[in-house]
């Protein structure tokens, strides 16, 4: 689980995120949406430590990622996965380069070894017959699995996606937001997931947090979202207008 | 000279001093510090060839146009060609065009990985991303750059012998003999250390402006520019002050 307890972040003089507190839980899809510059990537920044917030808690399963020393953080760091936006494959690297990365960085792990569990997590996100080629010479869809297949090649606790449906067709983002669900659900992952999008919400959706002008307005189930939209003003308009994109 | 130079200065600092911890895995390390090198070896010796061929040999040609009086012995412009190659001409020419060939490039390519989010993923991943993008491009640069002025300085003097015996404005014996009259070892090592000077503005301010490039493409094309220009400047400045202290 991580839990967020009194997170404020300010750029300069403007302040972007107000006393945060919240919880994502482990075996869940954790939502956080809301509308552009309401503060969710920078959040989201704050808890893979791109960002560190002025005051407040990030608690990683109990661990204070904000009062670890450098080699503490890195080790919490190596539990962590992350999707994001643009996929942020290495373009100088292969798709297999890629996906070992990470375990030639951070396993003991033989050649061989590697090998084997580039190729099962290839084909956990049902990719194949594509180790040889460079990110340039697929689509955004099997970047985005691509990517995802990198963020768990190693036994990771935590993932998180930024946006992972943006610049996808309707039936790719479907099979990514399936495809994200069953690994979170199988693994047992703290899934959190950046999004504009209503259907993901509406589909995946566990536990969902809705940022408004970087406060958090509301925090509920998907099953509660419905009754929560007569009553929060923003957040009804916020499903409404995703209904006409 | 306003408040952003410090400011910049510090942040350069600290991202050197951001690159000083032990990498994450030796083998890994080493495998990047050999493509650096290859790359900035390797991928450079064209230019660096080409250069310091034509340089050495336009050297001799002018030398001969100055020297009107027919006092002078001609092994002179074997001792100019050879003296201005090693003290100047090697180092700081080489150096001057290695900035825009390999700092454009080390600028562009962490830069790019900036705006594409590839550094944060290194990040994210608790990976040292100065240490594993910017430390391998700065050794392989110190270690290959010194040797290309080794083989610079080579081609231009030969460059200068070349363009002495084909125009017959001096002889084999007369090239030779004014290139070796004057020779100091010292001249050679304080060539030796401009060149790991330099290396190390070249690819360190390179380096420094692609890891904080913000924004798009047109602002990795802006972190390019500052790198060629900024790391020129740098070689000239330090081009005097070395001047000035060692000889």
């Amino acid at each position: 689980m991580i839990e967020l307890i009194n997170v404020n972040k300010s750029f300069e003089d403007k302040q972007v995120l107000f006393d945060i507190n919240a919880q994502f839980f482990s075996g869940k899809n954790n939502l956080i949406i809301g509308a552009s510059g309401g503060g969710k990537s920078v959040m989201m920044k704050c808890m893979v430590g791109l960002e560190r917030p002025e005051s407040g808690h990030i608690e990683f399963d109990k661990r204070d990622m904000l009062s670890l020393d450098e080699q503490q953080l890195r080790e919490v760091r190596r539990e962590i996965g992350m999707l994001f936006q643009g996929t942020a494959l290495f373009d100088s690297l292969t798709i297999e380069q890629n996906i070992e990365f990470p375990l030639r960085m951070f396993s003991k792990m033989t050649a061989a070894e590697r090998r084997d569990r580039v190729n099962f997590c290839l084909q956990r996100v049902n990719l194949e017959n594509i180790n040889k080629k460079f990110p340039s010479e697929i689509s955004g869809g099997m970047k985005k699995r691509v990517g995802i297949a990198r963020a768990i090649a190693l036994d990771i606790k935590y993932l998180f996606c930024d946006e992972p449906n943006s610049g996808l067709d309707p039936i790719t983002s479907r099979l990514i937001d399936a495809l994200i669900d069953e690994i979170t659900k199988e693994y047992g992952i703290t899934n959190i997931i950046n999004s504009h999008d209503m259907k993901t919400v509406f589909d995946i959706g566990d536990h969902i947090l809705f940022m408004y002008k970087g406060a958090k307005r509301w925090e509920g189930s998907r099953q509660d979202l419905s009754h929560a939209q007569k009553e929060i003003k923003e957040l009804d308009e916020f499903i409404k207008a995703s209904y006409f994109h | 000279m306003n408040l952003s130079f410090f400011y910049h200065f510090g942040r350069y600092l600290m991202f050197l001093r951001s690159m000083l911890y032990r990498p994450e895995k030796m083998n890994v390390f080493f495998q990047r510090l050999f493509d650096e090198m290859t790359k900035i070896g390797i991928g450079s010796l064209p230019i660096v060839a080409i250069t310091s061929l034509f340089i050495g040999a336009v050297t001799t040609v002018q030398t001969a146009y100055q020297l009107v009086s027919g006092l002078i012995s001609k092994t002179v412009i074997g001792t100019i060609v050879s003296d201005s190659t090693m003290l100047e001409l090697g180092p700081t020419i080489t150096c001057l065009v290695l900035s825009g060939k390999v700092g454009a490039h080390i600028s562009s390519e962490i830069g790019n990985m900036r705006i594409s989010e590839q550094i944060d993923a290194l990040e994210v991943m608790g990976i040292n991303a100065p240490g594993y993008l910017a430390l391998p491009k700065i050794l392989a640069g110190i270690i290959m750059i010194p040797i290309l002025n080794i083989i610079a300085i080579t081609l231009s003097i030969y460059g200068g012998y070349v363009a002495g015996e084909l125009s017959g404005i001096l002889t084999h014996e007369q090239f030779v003999v004014g290139a070796q009259s004057t020779f100091k070892g010292f001249t050679l090592f304080f060539s030796m250390i401009k060149a790991f000077t330099f290396a190390f503005i070249i690819t360190s301010v390179s380096s420094y402006q692609g890891y904080f490039t913000k924004g798009g493409a047109l602002e990795v094309g802006e972190s390019s520019t500052k790198a060629v220009v900024y790391s020129s400047v740098l070689i000239l400045f330090f081009d005097y002050l070395l001047a000035e202290l060692l000889l």
